[in-house]
């Protein structure tokens, strides 16, 4: 019988298989930054051990990180901390580190796949459960805790049972202005915030072979919010084309090698999966969350849904909870409702691609009175990308806040936060209570409706921008 | 790792689901960079209200938390984890836990149990009603116990013997040290590398 993708690249990594054991998987990147990771180097350091391979791991300081001042001492004592617990262990232990001020910084999703360092068919690791977002190159990426980390450091390895495989097969092509980010929250609305747990999803079909790498990186960067812990495409020329050429990529013979390689990393024809699931891409328009977790999303252009439609006793009182929480009744149109900040950044979403579709609808035109706009890079490369092209200026004209990169208000651990009861639309990928800022209300969005929320101040697609708030010509 | 074998206690009902890792530590505790000193933070922001569970005199010193599908997504923090246990909480029981919280639970001790939700809804109609009602989570039968309850739960031969022995995972897979070793040996040299070494 066939094996799936997912299947393939397991196989391919396991060092060691014993009856009743779990499996030992030989990890290709270890990624790190400094939250999840002071602990392991500290185990490491009380056990006398030394991390095995340098060679296969890289550090980046991305969560503390502030986004304005990044010359001055950091306010916050216990940021910088821990953000000089990570300097002072990866010069103890040899670790490749890309502090704040480095060129190579930003958050460690963006970081890895732009320096050619995620690859297809390699297993990739980090502290952080967002590391699903490598999937996206035909990698096995997933988010560990602390105690792993440290024994990927002190071993390499880790040991893990196989998660069973499920197809997301999403036919047809996405309509204009539809986007990764409104597929990805149709996903996880259709299949539940615990859909996906215990599996491997595969992305297949039509509109996701046309996605492009960001796009894609888009979607498997939210896998982890239908509770699975790794998403996966199969790699294919748009992947190779976005490799060619990057600092770690493969060159000459072994590019070739690698090439021929990453093209047998596909599910097999007569391969089966454990679910699979089928989505008319076709069928989708702008999508956004109205609660307090990422499966609580409608289309744009639907209501407020009224709790008491829950048949699920358990859903229906999240519902009631989280329209409680967010401040919202049941039946109010999405469009409806005004937000005081719009947050343009993460990695889910903080990418060059992102950046280019928020400037195209904001030019010539300006963020509404009483809104506040922040517009943060994933990294360093992406902002001096941004730079080039002019589009800080149009995010500043516009008057947008233009940051520096790092996580900022995706998770709000630096000083960029929502005031208690604050509104955002937000680029990123979590609307939990209180994860942008204590009481802060969070709204999940792609980045050109963040960009007409910017603009009309309500929740709004770009299709409802009338040509009344271009100031074109300024 | 300290060993899991039974253990009794009070419970905390806590009826929610999706009880997601920002709300069991939220963001700003794991600026710390030691395993202990989390229990201040743990359901930080629903402890501010005084009616929450955990802040009611009769739930003090309990040990077993009883919670809703879906305990533990989000976020891969370990630190959700250390609230718990600094917080005095020994085993976790749920219908479904997320993954990474799951895998990082028994790593460090913390028994994560999955009971079907209608053993849960039991044990916090029981544990509501009577707040001294005691549950008893035993590892080596693998069943929960409790007035009018007695449920097996499962939780795979591997995991089990390291919860029960107090097994660290590194010592372990050293153990196969010279696997790694070959491994390596063969792995293709296209492969990335983030440093010349
Ligand atoms: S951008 Fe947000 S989701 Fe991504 S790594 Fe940073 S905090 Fe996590």
């Amino acid at each position: 019988m066939g094996r799936t993708l997912a299947e393939k690249v397991w196989d391919d990594h396991v060092v060691r298989r014993a009856e009743g054991e779990p499996d030992l998987l030989f990890i290709d990147l270890h990624l790190l930054h400094e939250v999840t990771s002071p602990q392991a180097f500290e185990g490491l350091r009380q056990a006398g051990r030394k991390v095995r391979r340098l060679d296969l791991t890289i550090a980046t300081e991305d969560h503390n990180t502030p986004t304005i001042d990044i010359d001055k001492p950091i306010a916050d004592p216990v940021s910088r901390a821990q953000l000089e617990t990570l300097r002072k262990n990866c010069a103890e232990f040899g670790v490749r580190l890309h502090s704040l001020g480095d060129v190579e910084q930003g958050v460690v999703h963006v970081v890895g796949p732009q320096l050619g360092l995620t690859q297809p068919g390699t297993t990739v690791v980090c502290g952080d459960s967002h590391t699903s977002t490598h999937g996206a190159f035909g990698a096995l990426a997933f988010g560990i805790g602390t105690s792993q980390v440290e024994h990927v450091l002190a071993t390499q390895t880790l040991p893990l049972a196989r998660p069973k495989t499920m197809a997301i097969t999403v036919t047809g092509e996405l309509a204009e202005g539809v986007t990764a980010k409104d597929l990805i929250l149709a996903i996880i609305a259709k299949i539940g915030t615990g859909g996906g747990q215990g599996y491997i999803l595969e992305y297949r079909g039509g509109a996701i072979e046309k996605l492009s790498m960001e796009a894609r990186m888009t979607i498997c960067n939210m896998s982890i919010e239908a509770g699975a812990r790794a998403g996966m495409i199969a790699p294919d020329q748009t992947t190779f084309d976005y490799l060619e050429g990057r600092d770690h990529a493969p060159r000459g013979e072994d590019w070739d090698a690698a090439v021929a390689y990453w093209k047998t990393l596909r599910t097999d024809d007569d391969a089966v999966f454990d679910a699979e699931v089928v989505i008319d891409g076709a069928s989708l328009s702008p999508f956004v969350t109205w609660g307090t977790n990422p499966g609580q999303g409608v289309p744009l252009s639907a209501n407020v849904p009224d709790p008491a439609s829950y048949e699920d006793a358990s859903e229906r009182f999240a519902a009631e909870k989280a329209l409680e929480y967010m401040g919202l009744t049941a039946g109010q149109p999405l469009r409806d409702i005004k937000v005081d900040t719009v947050f343009v950044g993460s990695c889910t979403n903080g990418r060059i691609e992102d950046l280019r579709a928020v400037a195209g609808i904001i030019e010539g035109r300006k963020v509404a009175d009483g809104v506040r706009m922040l517009v943060v890079p994933g990294s360093v490369r992406v902002a001096l990308q941004a730079v080039e092209e002019g589009l800080d200026k149009v995010f500043k004209e516009a008057g947008a806040e233009w940051r520096h990169a790092g996580c900022s208000m995706c998770l709000g651990m630096n000083p960029d936060q929502l005031a208690p009861g604050e509104r955002s639309a937000s680029t990123s990928n979590r609307n939990f209570e209180g994860r942008q800022g204590k009481g802060g209300r969070t709204h999940l969005v792609s980045p050109q409706v963040a960009a007409a929320t910017a603009v009309l101040g309500h929740l709004a697609s770009p299709a409802d921008l009338s040509d009344a708030t271009a100031t074109a010509g300024v | 790792m300290e060993a899991f074998t039974t253990h009794t206690g009070r419970a905390v009902p806590l009826r929610r689901s999706n009880v997601d890792t920002d709300q069991i530590i939220p963001a700003h505790w794991l600026k710390k960079i030691t395993r202990d000193g989390f229990e201040d933070g743990l359901f930080e922001a629903w402890r501010k209200d005084p009616e929450f569970i955990t802040n009611r005199p009769e739930r003090a010193g309990a040990t077993v938390l009883v919670a809703g599908p879906d305990f533990g997504t989000g976020s891969s923090r370990e630190h959700a984890v250390w609230a718990l246990q600094n917080f005095g909480f020994k085993t976790v029981i749920s219908s479904r836990f997320a993954d990474i919280f799951r895998g990082n639970s028994l790593k460090n001790g913390l028994l994560t149990v999955v009971l079907p939700q209608e053993t849960v809804d039991k044990l916090w109609e029981l544990t509501e009603a009577d707040p001294t009602a005691e549950i008893t989570v035993d590892l080596v039968a693998r069943q929960v116990r409790a007035e009018g309850v007695e449920a097996e739960f499962e939780l795979d031969d591997n995991a089990r013997w390291r919860l029960l022995e107090g097994l660290d995972d590194i010592s372990l897979t050293l153990q196969n040290e010279a696997d790694i070793a070959t491994y390596e040996g063969v792995r293709p040299g296209f492969k990335p590398r983030t440093i010349r070494v």
